[in-house]
């Protein structure tokens, strides 16, 4: 695994080969929004337990791609199964970038965070002491019990963030959820996540629009080609955990960033 | 100095009023016709305290309280339901905009003839009038609930109808308060008019009429204040009620 750094560029084959077993299997997935093809029999394996992140030219499909997983944008055609499962069968939380909008907010932070327990038909004292031990585990320190709009950016994502925890899912999307924030709370939240995903293992799919985060965070980079989307490319990213500023400067980051940013330039030249 | 600002609002009454007291004392209008404020307020302050002014006021409120609560009832369900079937709601959207367009004082002789001078009529095309109006923003709301709340239900595994309990309706409800802040604003109007002609022996309207039919200046202009702290205080009332259930509203 550690012998590619910034080598040539692999084929979307590199999607499916055998590496750590595949957690989300996409096959033949098609998706057209009027004339505009967006996939076109498009595969891709995501494997289990690892944080991807997808990353490619404006309007290629980053969002749509996990909005289709997620069940949020109906496909035209193909198959996304989880581990042989279909998205009905399994717990999976989904945060968005505008946690204005995604957040309720006539219901307090806590009870924000509860809401999917409740749809669970789960026990009120069941939902409090499971919400309760999820911020204990997250070392959250924000009052619960503040309306959303009565907290900070930063700390708004990380109800959103803990609201798609709280049902431990097997898979946890987030659509750019940094990108509404100042630089000093995407920093602070970056490590959060890093920190969470530590934590729990989720096998985590992030779409981002910012190339040093998306590697940062990455065990895997996605790199997606104008539509139709195609993988240009699936680049690991074996960096050890956790992984600092430091970690910015090293020549491994230092050499997948310049190998994915080389990708991203000849995908985005490809009119 | 800003702490004086809360306070500026009274600079305009204070102003007006000044400009009222120029007015008289320069004799710019007829005396007759523009008594000086101290009469108006008096004649506001015993009219209001056990005067025929103060029962007149409480049947407007009654009427314009009446009408707006019908048109509540009747509107807010059926306008979550045409916002939440928003190809039903585009299919009668026109006939909606039709009569929240027409005058509703056009409407008069019709609901007279249904429903004969008595406080039915008032009341019912108040009611009709307001009712549109509500019927209009409800839906709106409804259909203006903001895409991403929706699908952040969806994702967590709401159904279809707890989408609609839980997010929808209070999606929503300010712009519910806003069709009944027009609404109760336009039953007033509705309710003073039909007070002054529709065969009327009490209420704000015939009092504003009958002042002014003996030429009772200061007794009018007494009436006509009373009117506008109604209008206004129904507003207020409405918005208060939304700050308290609604405190997200504008957030």
């Amino acid at each position: 695994m550690l012998e590619r750094a910034a080598g040539h560029s692999t084929t979307a084959a590199a999607a499916a080969t055998p590496g750590p077993p595949a957690h989300v299997t996409i096959r033949g997935l098609s998706k057209r929004f009027g004339d505009a093809v967006v996939y076109e029999r498009f595969d891709l394996d995501i494997p289990r337990g690892k944080l991807v992140s997808i990353f490619g030219p404006n309007g290629c499909g980053k969002s749509t791609l996990i909005n289709m997983i997620a069940g949020l944008v109906p496909v035209d055609a193909g198959e996304i199964l989880f581990a042989g499962k279909r998205l009905e069968q399994i717990k999976f939380g989904y945060v968005f970038q505008n946690y204005r909008e995604a957040l309720f907010p006539w219901l307090r932070s806590f009870e924000n965070i509860e809401y999917p327990l409740k749809l669970m038909h789960m026990a009120k004292a069941e939902r409090r002491a499971r919400v309760e031990r999820l911020a204990e585990h997250l070392g959250v320190k924000i009052d619960l019990a503040k309306y959303p709009y009565q907290l900070s950016g930063g700390q708004q994502q990380l109800v959103s963030i803990m609201r798609a925890l709280v049902v431990e899912p097997e898979v946890l999307f987030l659509d750019e959820p940094f990108s509404a924030l100042d630089y000093e709370m995407t920093l602070f939240m970056r490590e959060q996540l890093q920190r969470i995903f530590m934590e729990t293992g989720t096998t985590t799919v992030l779409v981002s629009h910012d190339l040093e985060e998306a590697v940062y965070l990455a065990d895997h980079i996605l790199l997606l080609s104008r539509h139709p989307a195609r993988v240009a490319d699936f680049v690991p990213f074996p960096a050890c955990r956790p992984r600092r500023d430091e970690t910015l400067s090293q020549a491994d980051f230092v050499s997948v960033k310049a190998h994915c940013l080389e990708i991203f330039q000849r995908e985005v030249r490809r009119a | 100095m800003r702490r004086l600002d809360p306070y500026l609002p009274i600079l305009g009454v204070a102003g007006l009023i000044a400009l009222w007291y120029l007015a008289v004392w320069a004799r710019i209008v007829d005396p007759v016709l523009l008594p000086s404020p101290v009469d108006a307020f008096r004649a506001m302050w015993s009219g209001m305290a056990g005067g025929k002014l103060g029962s007149d006021f409480l049947r407007t409120v009654e009427r314009t309280v009446s009408a707006t609560l019908i048109a509540a009832v009747i509107a807010i369900p059926l306008g979550i339901f045409l916002g939440a079937a928003e190809r039903l709601y585009r299919s009668v959207e026109f006939v909606v905009d039709f009569f929240r367009s027409t005058p509703a004082s056009a409407m008069f002789p019709l609901f007279l003839v249904l429903f004969g001078v008595g406080d039915q009529t008032k009341i019912s095309v108040a009611a009709f009038g307001a009712a549109l109006v509500i019927l209009f923003n409800v839906a709106y709301g409804v259909m203006n609930a903001r895409k991403t709340r929706l699908l952040a239900a969806k994702a967590m595994g709401a159904s279809k109808l707890r989408i609609l309990t839980d997010v929808v309706l209070l999606e929503s409800l300010p712009q519910t308060f806003v069709g009944l802040r027009n609404g109760v604003s336009l039953a007033l109007v509705i309710v003073v008019v039909a007070e002054m002609f529709i065969g009327s022996t009490d209420g704000l309207g015939n009092r504003v009429f009958e002042a002014q039919q003996l030429f009772a200046m200061p007794d009018m202009y007494a009436a006509i204040f009373a009117a506008g702290a109604l209008g206004y205080g129904l507003n207020l009332l409405l918005l208060l009620v939304e700050r308290r259930f609604v405190h997200w509203s504008g957030k």
